[in-house]
């Protein structure tokens, strides 16, 4: 009774602080993905764990919304290794897949050994020789300020094993921060893909827009309002060096990167009204795309580099259209809503992820490219800026939440939808990176 | 308007009252003999008179425009209803002050910022905030500013002057501000 008493309240005590760490608040879709037991990975060590890394585990894979870990105090048991382990007692539970592990102290101090575990039930419990339950087991040293990365590098292991999909965790996010009571309100920001590790990158008095990172991910294109005037720079991320790209009279804006890295299409108005162009990085030659007596904006990427994707009035309302960069053929791909606006092509090139009004209120939603549907995947009135995830598994996009705006991420099947509030200020403007392992 | 009532009663009452203060040396009958003894900066050879001077009135910067062009030219913000460019006919008043302005005194020049309400894209808005500042270019080149003057610059959503998520917020914010 006493110890049942005690585990309780040990149990309430790690829970507490788990809440305390957690930055990303879920409203949606919790009990919607494939059951998955992440169990708590076995401490052999003095003191305390150095990094809860199951809890990171079982984060990452339901915020893919694929995936519901159950819950650890419905777990009867915590092995932490297949040996011993009573498949029939998960399958039961109806978990399909177990996620263990163990970390200790290496030899060397300040590094860790984890060994890990993905475990099939279904084969388990059927228990022939000829079908291993053991999907995956792999082992390494980690240094500790590498844990938390581990953690999201096992969540992609255990990810592309059971979807056949590599694991976006390992990525990051720009963003851009407003925080007024700072002497540099407009800030770009860099962090993990769940917020966490939060770094400045650049400070400024006036507005900072639209970054967007190059496909080896070692550079951020963003518009600068330093000079009072809007600009389009590119910085290195390693080396903090900036190139001035653009400073045409009227906008310079909405810079996205081709996807052999060599090429910026960019919004430019110096003619009229804004237009697509076309703007190679390293002889920054320009070549207009479109030309139009109203506004088109918003260019984006095809996948395979051959068309790009753009928001134009031409139709009267905003809509999004494509065109083919040979031929200059360009269609029409939104018809639904009262208007369409800020569309990119899934890393598949299936879908159409965008910005539509319906009523008066901003959703993102997804169009399918062959059928035309389109579903909506947000149920609040102002999000915007959708960016997807590199495997095309999540969006993250800007909301505004208790009175700030701030990110939120949703699965691409809608099911799962998680807020990350901004710890100071407001934060807009999300880009997500490309891979980075 | 009321500061146009203001401004015209001083502009009436101050003059009359320098006149009567700011009297020459010859005058020497004048009140302002009696008030003004303090310090003699000027005197006959027999001492019998003192004279003195008193700081002429002046009118601020803002008042000379205001007498010049009226209140109007004291306004600097062009509000726009949703998703709109329009100028609306009560704002027609403050262009055309600033117009007159700019027209009398062509070696000023005049910066148009373009903002929008935060619903819509970044993008899109920047592009929306652009077409707000020009339209107000294009009344003031209508009304004979050189567009040499006038030079525009859009910040989209990106520079609210109302921070909150509100219907009212984005109505204080959908607006072109005219900077000197």
């Amino acid at each position: 009774m006493l110890l049942r008493l005690l585990l309780s309240l040990s149990m309430l005590i790690i829970s507490a602080q788990a809440s305390a760490r957690l930055e990303i608040l879920i409203t949606g879709g919790i009990n919607s993905g494939r059951p998955i037991a992440v169990i708590p990975f076995k401490w052999s060590g003095a003191g305390k764990k150095p990094e809860n890394i199951s809890e990171r585990i079982s984060a990452d894979l339901q915020r893919s919304g694929q995936f519901s870990p159950i819950p650890i105090d419905k777990m009867a048991k915590t092995p932490s290794n297949s040996s011993n382990i009573d498949y029939a007692l998960w399958h039961k539970m109806g978990v399909e897949v177990i996620v263990m592990g163990e970390i200790k102290p290496a030899e060397e101090a300040g590094k860790f050994i984890i060994t890990y575990e993905l475990l099939d039930v279904v084969k388990g419990n059927v228990d022939l020789a000829e079908y291993s339950p053991v999907l995956d087991k792999r082992r390494s040293t980690v240094k500790t300020a590498k844990l938390r990365q581990y953690a999201h590098q096992i969540s992609d292991v255990v990810y592309e094993k059971l979807t056949g999909v590599k694991g976006a965790f390992l990525t990051r996010l720009a963003y851009v921060a407003v925080d007024r009571n700072s002497e540099h309100p407009y800030q770009l920001r860099i962090s993990d893909y769940d917020g966490y590790g939060e770094k400045t990158i650049l400070r400024s008095k006036q507005p900072i827009m639209s970054p967007a990172w190059s496909p080896d991910g070692r550079k951020l294109a963003y518009v600068s309002f330093e000079k009072r005037r809007s600009q389009i720079y590119i910085q290195d991320l390693y080396s903090q060096k900036r190139e001035l790209m653009t400073s045409f009279p009227k906008i310079n804006g909405a810079p996205s990167w081709s996807p052999d890295g060599k090429q910026l299409a960019v919004v430019l108005s110096k003619d009229g009204q804004p237009d697509i162009y076309i703007l190679n990085v390293m002889s920054k030659a320009l070549r207009r795309v479109t030309n139009n007596r109203v506004i088109d904006t918003e260019p984006s990427w095809a996948p395979d580099g051959k068309s790009l994707i753009f928001s134009s009035e031409r139709g009267g309302r905003p809509q999004i259209y494509q065109v083919e960069l040979t031929s200059g053929k360009t269609k029409r791909l939104t018809w639904e809503g009262e208007m369409n606006l800020g569309g990119t092509i899934t890393p598949d090139g299936d879908s159409l992820v965008l910005v539509s009004r319906h009523n008066g209120n901003y959703k993102i939603s997804v169009q399918d490219l062959d059928s035309g549907e389109l579903r909506t995947l947000t149920r609040t009135q102002l999000d915007e800026s959708p960016s997807v995830a590199p495997n095309g598994s999540m969006i993250v996009y800007s909301t505004v939440f208790q009175g700030k705006q701030g990110l939120a991420l949703v699965s691409m099947d809608g099911r799962f939808k998680a807020n990350i509030p901004a710890k100071n200020g407001e934060v807009k403007s999300p880009a997500w990176s490309p891979f980075l392992n | 308007m009321n500061l146009t009532m203001i401004s015209k009663s001083l502009l009436i009452a101050l003059p009359m009252l320098a006149l009567g203060a700011c009297s020459s040396t010859g005058d020497t009958d004048s009140e302002s003999t009696q008030t003004a003894t303090e310090k003699a900066t000027e005197s006959t050879a027999d001492n019998t008179v003192q004279t003195e001077t008193i700081e002429a009135v002046e009118l601020t910067e803002e008042e000379l425009m205001v007498q010049e062009y009226t209140a109007a030219i004291l306004e600097t913000t062009i509000s726009f209803d949703f998703d709109k460019s329009m100028i609306k006919p009560e704002y027609i008043k403050i262009l055309d002050a600033h117009a007159k302005f700019l027209v009398n005194n062509p070696e000023k020049s005049l910066t148009i910022e373009g903002h929008t309400d935060e619903k819509g894209t970044p993008e899109y808005n920047i592009a929306l905030g652009e077409r707000r500042a020009a339209s107000v270019s294009t009344y003031l080149e209508n009304m004979g500013v050189a567009s040499s003057q006038i030079s525009i610059v859009s910040y989209g959503e990106e520079k609210p002057v109302n921070f909150s998520h509100d219907a009212a917020a984005w109505a204080d914010n959908r607006r072109a501000e005219l900077t000197y």
